[in-house]
């Protein structure tokens, strides 16, 4: 009954037919060392349109709204369906995929248009692409891996208990998306540039070395839990604790939560904040006591 | 001597398999793609991946019967040593990505869980909730990191292959590339280069494939020279949520679960689906088939509600082409159960498909199809472990993996098959390359002429530059992409017209003279997204044309490829037994004709002019013999009965002539 109630309520879904042209406003930027600027686009509304089918149609019309030739904005995507991560960007003011992004809802909640920024704490390669290698960098610092002996046929994995997988498997859909780094205020962006006469793997290193030492975000904690949780990665949790508390470690957080109230995939960032806050503070205490 | 180095192209299931495969036995990687390996396709599989495993064994299931299922799934048109090597991999393959720590849903007890899938009597399908192909995947990018940590992989991602670079001998001594960022185009040096790309679906326009999708990199090789094999066979899903810029696939658990499909009887009626009684309503399935419902078989599915909509013009929109897949009336246990998937719909359409049907439209799905690969066999009819010839393609030192490589799904691919297919190719690849690379004719890639290596890059920065400063031309390439999608789709999905297919052909040729006069309106040199898509637009058509080709050639139905006009009619059930009998002799006289002709690869090089030449290879099926499929055939029994008494006969004298040939010798 209640639902029946509902559903006779008026709403702006029944009364507001959709708009026959949007409009959208892009933060453009054309390289690295260029200042950013905006741009208007107009629309024509479609069914079942998405953030990227409006991008798509943008590089098909190839002209602002005031009918100027624009050269296609540049964004990143794959697999439109919310699992590959690629195509994060900041719409209207908030991150997350543009794949699930559906122009519809966002006209109900916004009938003015739709804008389009590219994340603000990773290096604007072009427009809304970002170069989010920090971010799989911080995978490599954490060992996010399980060290195998080898590939060889060695039997099945251990085994383990449906509720353990339940813990894992979520954890596990992590897509490296960076949402929760966008939304942390402890994790700033880190912009480098070669300097004059730096060779390639000079400056790959200095950026390593800068990646590093700042912070690691909630995405790489989270995913030192799966591995220390996991019967065979537990054995070298250690290695991956150490990673934690060194510079840029999970001291770091400040507890804004930020993280978990936009993760997409609905991971519980904080809970294995927390529960490596403890992992960290035992494993420090041991290696002060030589235990 | 330099150290030898492979270069992989494509960091999905398949490049990261034989990337780390390789990296553990020494060898030095350098792995390609266009996204970071991360954001591969390999994601979007939802369903698991099979093998058998200890529960089915005990049921009566083997690596045999698994490898029967595979064979005869897909028409038995793959050549079978490669297939019967896969499955007896399976549970290897299996057991080491449960090491590899991928979150297999879990039994009470502990052990890994598995579930059944279409094609098979056995629950054959590991599962990791509903994104097992992202968590394989996953397992996969970890161990290649820790690869790339240790110093023995390098990755480039947002990297453009442009194609193998041959030397004067035909052989294959590494890649030309750009940087999709700063657009710098360099040569990658390798002693041999596997090529894992995944398949072709954007050739179709929208389709349930990622946007890297393109087959670019296999229609690369293709212009060089390498054959690509069964272009025809593309697999195309019954369900699929069409959207605006792709078509996400709907899992057949919803049918499974008690989903029912159907239409309004009245066209394009414009009442609101709930309100349409019953009477008003064609369950079109139910109709039709009413034993199996709306659990018919995917290609009967498929070729259903396509017709429904084209040929009886009752899609439920009048612009665009779908059918209600209704589980409104279902319990809400059934709706928990489904959980997932039924969260993708709302997710994308914005509406609940507890409350409101679901419309749904066959897609694009998976190319069968892909670049020809070749392999080693032995006595037994397995592989020959370590052979380089296993997965190269005809060009020395080129190999195929995965999805783009035609050799394990013939005609029609198995649900949860491709994952299996994906990595045990990938694994499979490395120590074959290894042992090509102990003996490289003319030596190793590092002692070639920097010369050599230069002229190959000169010649694709060449194109680039005139591609970038072309004037005048017009056209514009999104726009010609869209009515390639709309061609392809119409003639070479579900069904398929002789004379469509040639009209199509026709039209695919006239839109890839208009590509070639694509205007960029971005001709600038750093992140131009615009100037990669207009060429990976120029390489849909080698392989669009192939696909038409032999679809258009190939006279019969086999599998996903369907032609009415050859489509073999069951028998008159209502005969006299004697002439049921003589019905049935001559079906199977048919059949066995259409085996001996069609049985057969079909094997496309590209000629000079562009015009695909198409040959067509015998299959190896000398371990299970081709059989017909006689799904909902009238007069099954009948044809059966006879083909079972040909068999026997066969093997009687077979079994006497073996027995007459040892009297002989001794």
């Amino acid at each position: 009954m209640i639902q029946a109630a509902s559903h006779d309520a008026p709403s702006s879904h029944d009364h507001a037919p959709p708009p026959a042209t949007f409009t959208v406003r892009v933060l453009r930027q054309d390289a690295p060392d260029q200042p950013s600027y905006w741009e208007k686009h107009t629309i024509v509304r479609e069914n079942d349109m998405n953030v990227i089918s409006v991008l798509q149609r943008m590089a098909a019309q190839a002209e602002t709204a005031d009918g100027n030739p624009v050269t296609p904005v540049a964004w990143d995507c794959n697999c439109l369906e919310e699992v590959c991560g690629a195509c994060t960007m900041l719409i209207n003011g908030r991150t997350r995929q543009a794949c699930s992004a559906l122009v519809d809802k966002l006209l109900v909640d916004n009938p003015e248009g739709i804008e389009l920024r590219p994340m603000s704490k990773f290096p604007v390669l072009r427009d809304l692409m970002v170069s989010r290698a920090r971010l799989f960098r911080a995978l490599q610092k954490a060992k996010a891996w399980i060290p195998v002996d080898g590939y060889y046929d060695l039997g099945s994995g251990p085994k383990q208990s449906p509720a353990d997988q339940e813990v894992a498997y979520p954890l596990s859909e992590c897509m490296s998306c960076g949402c929760c780094l966008e939304a942390c205020p402890q994790y700033t962006k880190i912009e480098l540039t070669k300097r004059d006469g730096e060779t390639d793997a000079e400056f790959k290193a200095r950026e390593t070395s800068a990646y590093d030492g700042a912070f690691i975000g909630a995405h790489a904690i989270s995913q030192v839990m799966l591995f220390n949780t996991h019967p065979t990665g537990k054995m070298n949790a250690g290695e991956r604790l150490d990673a934690l508390t060194a510079e840029g470690g999970i001291q770091v957080c400040g507890n804004a939560q930020n993280c978990v109230a936009v993760c997409p995939k609905h991971i519980p960032l904080t809970t294995s904040i927390a529960r490596a806050g403890r992992a960290t503070t035992l494993h420090s205490l041991k290696k002060f006591f030589d235990l | 001597m330099a150290k030898q180095r492979v270069l992989i192209v494509g960091g999905g299931l398949a490049g990261l398999a034989a990337a780390m495969q390789l990296a553990e036995s020494g060898t030095d990687v350098d792995l390609m793609s266009l996204t970071p390996v991360k954001r591969s396709h390999s994601v979007c599989a939802q369903g698991g991946i099979n093998s058998v495993n200890e529960l089915t064994r005990q049921q009566g299931d083997n690596e045999h019967l698994h490898f029967d299922d595979t064979v005869y799934g897909g028409d038995f048109l793959q050549h079978q040593p490669p297939v019967k090597e896969m499955t007896e991999w399976g549970p290897k393959i299996i057991n080491l990505m449960d090491r590899l720590g991928v979150p297999f849903n879990r039994t009470p007890e502990g052990f890994r869980d598995q579930r059944r899938f279409g094609g098979t009597l056995f629950k054959r399908t590991a599962f990791a909730g509903a994104t097992t192909g992202q968590q394989l995947l996953y397992a996969l990018d970890e161990q290649v990191r820790r690869w790339e940590t240790a110093g023995k992989v390098k990755k480039y991602e947002f990297w453009d292959f442009l194609g193998p670079m041959l030397d004067e001998n035909g052989i294959c001594r590494g890649a030309v590339a750009q940087d999709l960022v700063t657009m710098e185009i360099r040569t990658f040096p390798a002693d041999a280069v596997i090529v894992g790309t995944g398949g072709c679906g954007l050739i179709f326009g929208r389709s349930t494939m990622s946007m890297a999708c393109t087959g670019s990199a296999a229609a690369r090789c293709f212009r060089v020279g390498a054959k690509y094999g069964n272009g025809e066979f593309i697999q195309v899903h019954p369900t699929a949520i069409p959207g605006a810029d792709k078509l996400r696939l709907m899992s057949e658990s919803a049918r499974g679960e008690g989903g029912r499909v159907w239409v309004p009887r009245t066209p394009q009626d414009p009442r609101d689906p709930k309100s349409i009684p019953e009477a008003e309503r064609y369950y079109f399935l139910e109709e039709r088939y009413p034993k199996y419902g709306n659990l018919v078989p995917r290609d009967i599915a498929t070729r259903e509600i396509f017709s429904i909509c084209t040929e009886d013009g009752l899609s439920v929109e009048k612009d665009r082409l779908c059918v209600y897949l209704d589980l409104t009336h279902l319990p809400k246990s059934a709706h928990d159960k489904l959980g997932g998937i039924l969260d993708i719909y709302e997710k994308f359409q914005g509406v609940d498909p507890r409350e409101v049907p679901m419309k749904i439209f066959p897609a694009v799905h998976y190319s069968m199809g892909g670049l020809w690969v070749d392999y080693e066999r032995t006595p037994s009819g397995g592989l020959k472990p370590g052979s380089p010839k296993n997965q190269v393609t005809n060009i020395p030192g080129l190999y195929a993996i995965g999805e783009c490589d035609y050799q394990y799904h013939g005609a029609n691919r198995l649900g949860a098959n491709s994952l299996l297919s994906c990595i045990f190719s990938g694994l499979i690849v490395a120590p074959g390359v290894q042992n090509w690379m102990k003996a490289i004719p003319g030596g190793p890639a590092a002692d070639k002429p920097s010369s050599f290596y230069e002229a190959e890059r000169k010649k694709h920065q060449a194109a680039h530059d005139k591609l970038l400063h072309r004037t005048g031309g017009g056209e514009n390439p999104y726009l010609i992409h869209q009515e390639l999608g709309n061609v392809m789709t119409k003639a070479a999905t579900v069904v398929r017209y002789n004379n469509v297919l040639r009209d199509a052909y026709a039209t695919v040729c006239e839109l890839q003279q208009r590509a070639e006069k694509c205007s960029l309106s971005d001709t600038g040199n750093w992140t131009n997204q615009n100037v990669v898509f207009t060429k990976a637009l120029v390489d849909m058509f080698p392989l669009a044309r192939t696909i038409l080709k032999g679809a258009l050639q190939r006279d019969e139905c086999r599998g996903a490829h369907f032609k009415p006009e050859f489509s073999p009619a069951g028998i008159d059930a209502s005969a006299s037994p004697t002439d049921r009998r003589r019905l049935a002799e001559e079906w199977c006289d048919r059949f066995e004709l259409n085996t001996a002709k069609w049985c057969k690869s079909t094997v496309a090089t590209l000629g000079a002019d562009g015009e695909p030449q198409i040959a067509y290879e015998d299959v190896d099926t000398s371990l299970i013999t081709p059989r017909p499929r006689l799904y909902g055939l009238v007069g099954a029994e009948a044809i059966e009965q006879v083909w079972n008494e040909r068999q026997a006969a066969k093997k009687n004298g077979a079994a006497t002539n073996g027995s007459a040939v040892a009297a002989t010798a001794s």
